[in-house]
């Protein structure tokens, strides 16, 4: 595996498996977030929450998927910035349009705006569930005879409170969509798992996890906006 | 007689070969590593070579005036490559393939070489599948084949219409392979100026970079030409825009005799000349004739009204197509050697059933290949040449006929060469188109690739061994010696003086004018007044173009004005030489045709007893005739008649 | 059908004097053009115009004007090969073009590819991949006859499919991250399918992806804008066939 890491292709593949764990992250995330609305008591996500904060496995993933976010972010520039440099003079006249999607050629903007959104979002929750001195503490609730924190709360009540904050979450499912659009087949075309069938496959694959993703995270805010939430 | 030896050996024809290459000299290999030879162009014959001579042992040093010898136009063959592997069981052999290729030469070649190269034909075939080209391939996984042009059997190997491509990528992958390996020197963007010749032997060039523009001094102990062919004398041909005769011709001016220079081949199935604006013609592949029929209308008001535009092919019911190629051929059909198809075509459109609207046209239809085979097999047989029509004229050939018209393809003359590639300098070998070897006067279809390969792979690296084991006390050629001082101070001064012409038409401009010439009076039919008139009209032309050239740019810098005019300067002499052959040979024999030796049914007339011999020149100075040596032709195996495709 | 005169085009062509200066766009015009002309035989038309002006003529890398040489470059009006699909510039006629238009000429922009003069760019660097390993390491004579081989047919025609690469640079100057990927996949792609080449597969997918990173090409992001620029069409299916290749082989090491 010598220089391996340090290849073109070693370094995609860094991406692409990081990309393809933030992914599977994505599908827990939303899977979880989805209860938000199957129950407006908030019991539910509240328990899922409590499971979450508490579970020794997701305690140990937790740090990892930070460092899959990092290297996933960290790889993105070392390419991007590779990438630059590779054509020291630029085109007067360009028109990619013709040639490949705009998300594909757009995935580190898309990133960087991914990345402003999760900034948002670690501020809004993670911040203040992880750091209740610091932050604003959360209510304690019992559910289920369990003493918990009261997440359910936190999320309701911002999104009720801040159109703006409903339309930013809203716009980060769709950055997070249209990321995925060219991210999820790219990753399986950087490990080699792609030919001209199943390129076909998995591009409809990523429409589909992108359409998930975009409409699934959006449609929490908009839940909350249409007063169907507590 | 006495100048020119062919060095064929003694023996049965079948046995030459084998006895030659058991007793001619071989060089150690300790030796080998000592020796250094030059390769003058990188396409199937240069390129195989320099990689089989690399091998070997011996230092190359190779040229090419492309950006990459992936480039050199062998790449542009489509059809196919011959060898007699019989595979299809339709009883091929090495005779027949000896046999057929001296046929379709006219018996203007010689049988030693036509029948060495019939041999080794089939090496070729598994040199390149080795190599890992892609040729078309069963559904069982063995090789397929297909017919073509001149020949009783299906013995042309391909790799869709690309094989010439493929071969090349071939031969282009071996020689990287010995870059890498430091075997071979690679000098991309130079085009080679002169021959050194040091006490009678070839030792080096002189060469120009072109990025640059400057002159640069190569020595060795021996060179090869593989320059290829020099078609675009025509101006308008299938040949590449760079494809010259310059280093070939500087060798012929240095004493290397040039052989048939006349006999050029005419492709049948070219797109036609759309306009004055054109500076090149797509060749079609031959293999199309495998599935297209050609035809032209019977009727001359139908003729008319397809030059007016006021009818398409798809107006004229089929009794009203005339087959001419299955009518006046019914053995061969469609499929005639080239020279045939394309006076044949000539006469239908000089008759007045042109289809075009220059009357310079003739149909290739595909429609009853369609009916029969069904689109799909069309399509997977030619898909791409299809393609590139539709882009080309934006008509669909699916639907309407191809319209196809002859157009300059190959040369068929070239350097004289031995049995053994030598030209008349010593150490000086010629390989591939450039030589004037083995295709007489006229070259069956995918026999190009073949003879570029054979000379490359598997004869020249025998033969310059004969020649170098009598060099291996000859050190490293010392390129600081006078003879390399006047060489390159030839070149330098040469360049320097078109440069200062500085008159105001540019080398297009000259190229045009010598190409029109060329095509009016020594194309397809030529006959003595012509000649004369076309001698006259080049030396005029070369009065004109040594005085009015304009070459704008810098002298010692990328310049393409004074590439172009460096060739066109010898293009000019070159179509000189090409008149007087002509001239001189007033029989007809394939792509060569004498208006005055013709039969009573309008077929070209071959004359053996006064002709049966290749004419070799010399060059005797700057506007000084050139002297005619004669080279008979011996055939022993083969009798010679009147060539019928009937 | 029918060929028709483009009356006036405005051509906005990149002129710069040698490697090491520094370019400029100039704007020329040329006049009746008929449509069924090459966009080749435009440039000549205006080249003999300017030698009339005794001006230099625009430089430019062109050969075998049939689309299979690979020599002819240009990104034209923001395209590689020009507006048409699947063909070369050589092959790309003026029928394409509307009459009055302006065009924008310029050289292969791509680090790897450094300007020589005009529009003519060094591709010496796609020689280099293929020197690295492009190829079946057998010598001259000794081989099998070529029957011995049988190859499935499918199998050589995929392989085909990539061997159809001429080398042109188009991939790389059309890939916003200016990466070979797709040149070098065609390589790999074809030998990796054939029997013949899957001895040294190993060694040649490591050396060539070394050398083309080495050589400063950019790095693959898989938008398949190569594979819509490419006049042979190729599939990054091989890329994907490469990057299978790729990992087999380090896996191995």
């Amino acid at each position: 595996m010598s220089n391996f890491l340090t290849s073109s292709i070693g370094k995609k593949v860094i991406m692409s498996l990081s990309g393809l764990f933030l992914i599977m992250f994505l599908c827990v995330h939303l899977a979880l977030n989805l209860l938000l609305i199957f129950d407006n008591s908030g019991a539910l996500f509240n328990q899922g929450a409590h499971f979450m904060a508490t579970n020794p496995i997701i305690k140990i993933v937790e740090p990892i998927l930070a460092i899959g976010f990092i290297i996933h972010i960290i790889w993105a520039s070392v390419l991007t910035l590779q990438n630059q440099k590779a054509r020291p003079v630029k085109y007067a006249l360009r028109n990619q349009s013709k040639n490949a999607t705009w998300a594909s050629r757009n995935m580190y903007i898309l990133g960087a705006m991914v990345l402003i959104f999760l900034v948002i979002h670690l501020y809004n929750f993670w911040w203040n569930i992880k750091f209740p001195s610091l932050g604003t503490p959360l209510a304690a609730i019992t559910v289920g005879g369990v003493e918990m924190e009261d997440t359910y709360t936190l999320v309701s009540g911002l999104f009720k409170s801040s159109i703006v904050y409903c339309l930013i979450y809203i716009l980060g499912g769709v950055l997070v969509g249209l990321h995925i659009t060219h991210g999820f087949w790219s990753a399986f075309q950087t490990i080699g798992f792609s030919n001209d069938i199943w390129r076909k496959r998995l591009e409809c694959l990523a429409y589909f996890f992108a359409v998930v993703f975009a409409v699934g995270f959006s449609i929490i805010p908009l839940y909350f906006i249409a007063g169907l939430g507590n | 007689m006495s100048v020119l030896d062919a060095k064929i050996p003694a023996g049965p024809l079948k046995d030459k070969w084998s006895n030659h290459k058991a007793h001619i000299g071989v060089v150690s290999p300790a030796n080998k590593k000592k020796l250094d030879v030059i390769i003058v162009g990188t396409g199937l014959a240069g390129g195989s070579a320099a990689a089989s001579l690399a091998e070997l042992g011996y230092n190359v040093t190779a040229f090419c005036y492309q950006d990459s010898p992936r480039r050199a136009h062998s790449i542009a063959a489509q059809g196919g490559i011959n060898a007699a592997k019989n595979y299809p069981n339709d009883n091929d052999s090495v005779f027949r393939l000896f046999y057929e290729t001296i046929k379709g030469g006219d018996y203007r070649a010689r049988e030693a070489n036509v029948y060495r190269l019939a041999e080794v034909s089939n090496s070729i075939i598994d040199q390149c599948v080795a190599q890992g080209v892609p040729f078309a391939r069963e559904y069982g996984g063995l090789l397929a084949n297909r017919s073509f042009g001149g020949a009783l059997v299906s013995r042309t190997f391909y790799a869709r219409g690309q094989t010439g491509q493929q071969l090349l990528l071939g031969a282009y992958g071996a020689m990287n392979r010995q870059i890498h390996a430091g075997k071979v020197k690679m000098y991309n963007r130079h085009e080679v100026l002169d021959v050194v010749i040091i006490d009678g032997k070839a030792r080096g060039v002189i060469a120009r970079d072109l990025v640059t523009g400057k002159i640069e001094r190569f020595g060795a102990h021996a060179v090869v030409l593989a320059t290829g062919g020099y078609g675009n004398v025509f101006f308008l041909s299938t040949n590449a825009m760079g494809c010259n005769g310059s280093a070939a011709w500087q060798a012929y001016k240095r004493g290397a005799m040039f052989g048939n220079p006349c006999f050029v081949q005419i492709h049948p199935t070219c797109i036609p000349v759309h306009g004055d604006q054109q500076s090149k013609l797509t060749l079609m592949s031959e293999s199309l004739r495998n599935d297209g029929r050609v035809w032209v209308p019977k009727k001359i008001e139908d003729a008319k009204a397809l030059q007016a535009g006021t009818k398409t092919a798809n107006d004229i019911p089929d009794e009203d197509r005339d087959f001419y190629l299955e009518r006046r051929y019914p053995a061969f059909g469609n499929l005639v050697p080239r020279d045939v198809a394309s006076r044949a075509a000539k006469e239908r459109c000089d008759a007045g059933f042109g289809v075009n609207n220059t009357g310079k046209a003739v149909f290739l239809d595909f429609k009853y290949a369609i009916e029969q085979l069904g689109r799909e097999t069309i399509e997977k047989r030619y898909g791409n040449l299809f393609q590139m029509y539709e882009k080309i004229t934006a008509v669909d050939p699916y639907k309407n006929p191809m319209m196809i018209y002859p157009a300059i393809h190959y040369s068929m003359g070239g350097l004289w060469v031995d049995y053994n590639l030598m030209t008349t300098i010593p150490g000086l070998y010629a390989i591939g188109e450039c030589n004037f070897s083995d295709h007489g006067a006229n070259r069956l279809g995918a026999s190009a690739l073949m003879q570029g390969l054979a000379d490359g792979y598997f004869i020249l690296p025998y033969t310059i061994g004969d020649y170098l084991s009598k060099e291996i006390q000859t050190p490293k050629i010392n390129t600081n010696t006078k003879e390399f001082d006047e060489a390159e101070k030839h070149v330098t001064d040469r360049l320097r003086r078109l440069y200062d012409i500085k008159g105001t038409k540019s080398p297009d401009h000259f190229h045009k004018e010598l190409g029109h010439i060329m095509w009016e009076y020594i194309g397809m039919a030529r006959d003595a007044a012509g000649l004369k008139k076309a001698i006259e009209l080049i030396a005029a032309l070369k009065k004109e173009f040594y005085k009015d050239l304009r070459i704008t740019g810098e002298f010692t810098a990328m310049n393409n004005e004074l590439e172009k005019a460096a060739r066109v300067a010898d293009f000019i002499e070159l179509a000189d030489l090409m008149a007087h052959d002509a001239l001189n040979r007033n029989e007809s024999c394939g792509g060569h045709l004498r208006v005055e030796s013709m039969t009573e049914e309008g077929e070209a007339k071959r004359d053996d007893e006064h002709y049966r011999y290749v004419s070799v020149w010399e060059y005797k100075g700057e506007d000084k005739a050139p002297e005619l040596h004669k080279e008979d032709l011996v055939f022993e195996n083969i009798q010679l008649t009147q060539r019928s495709y009937k | 059908m029918a060929d028709k005169i483009l009356k006036e085009l405005t051509l906005k062509i990149w002129r710069q004097k040698d490697a090491k200066s520094k370019g400029e766009f100039k704007t020329y015009k040329v006049h009746n053009i008929s449509t069924g002309t090459s966009f080749l035989e435009m440039l000549d038309i205006l080249n003999e115009q300017l030698v009339e002006q005794n001006e230099e003529p625009v430089a430019f890398d062109h050969d075998c004007r049939e689309g299979i040489c690979g020599t002819c470059s240009l990104f034209i009006d923001g395209r590689a090969h020009g507006p048409d699909d699947d063909v070369t510039t050589c092959q790309l006629h003026m029928r394409r073009f509307q009459d009055g238009a302006t065009i924008t000429i310029e050289p292969w922009r791509c680090g790897a590819f450094p300007v020589i003069k005009d529009l003519i760019v060094d591709r010496k660097a796609y020689d280099k991949i293929l020197q690295a390993g492009g190829y079946v390491s057998v010598s001259t004579g000794g081989v099998p006859d070529a029957n011995a081989i049988p190859i499935p047919n499918d199998k050589a025609e995929e392989a085909m499919d990539a061997a159809a690469c001429i080398g042109c640079g188009a991939c790389a100057a059309t890939c916003k991250n200016s990466s070979a990927m797709l040149f070098v996949a065609a390589k790999v792609s074809q030998l990796a399918l054939l029997p013949q080449g899957k001895i040294e597969a190993a060694r040649r997918a490591k050396a060539m992806v070394a050398k083309m990173d080495e050589l400063g090409f950019g790095n693959c992001t898989n938008t398949g804008a190569c594979e819509m620029e490419c006049p042979k069409s190729i599939s990054i299916a091989h890329i994907a066939r490469l990057n299978r290749e790729f990992l087999k082989a380090k896996l191995k090491d």
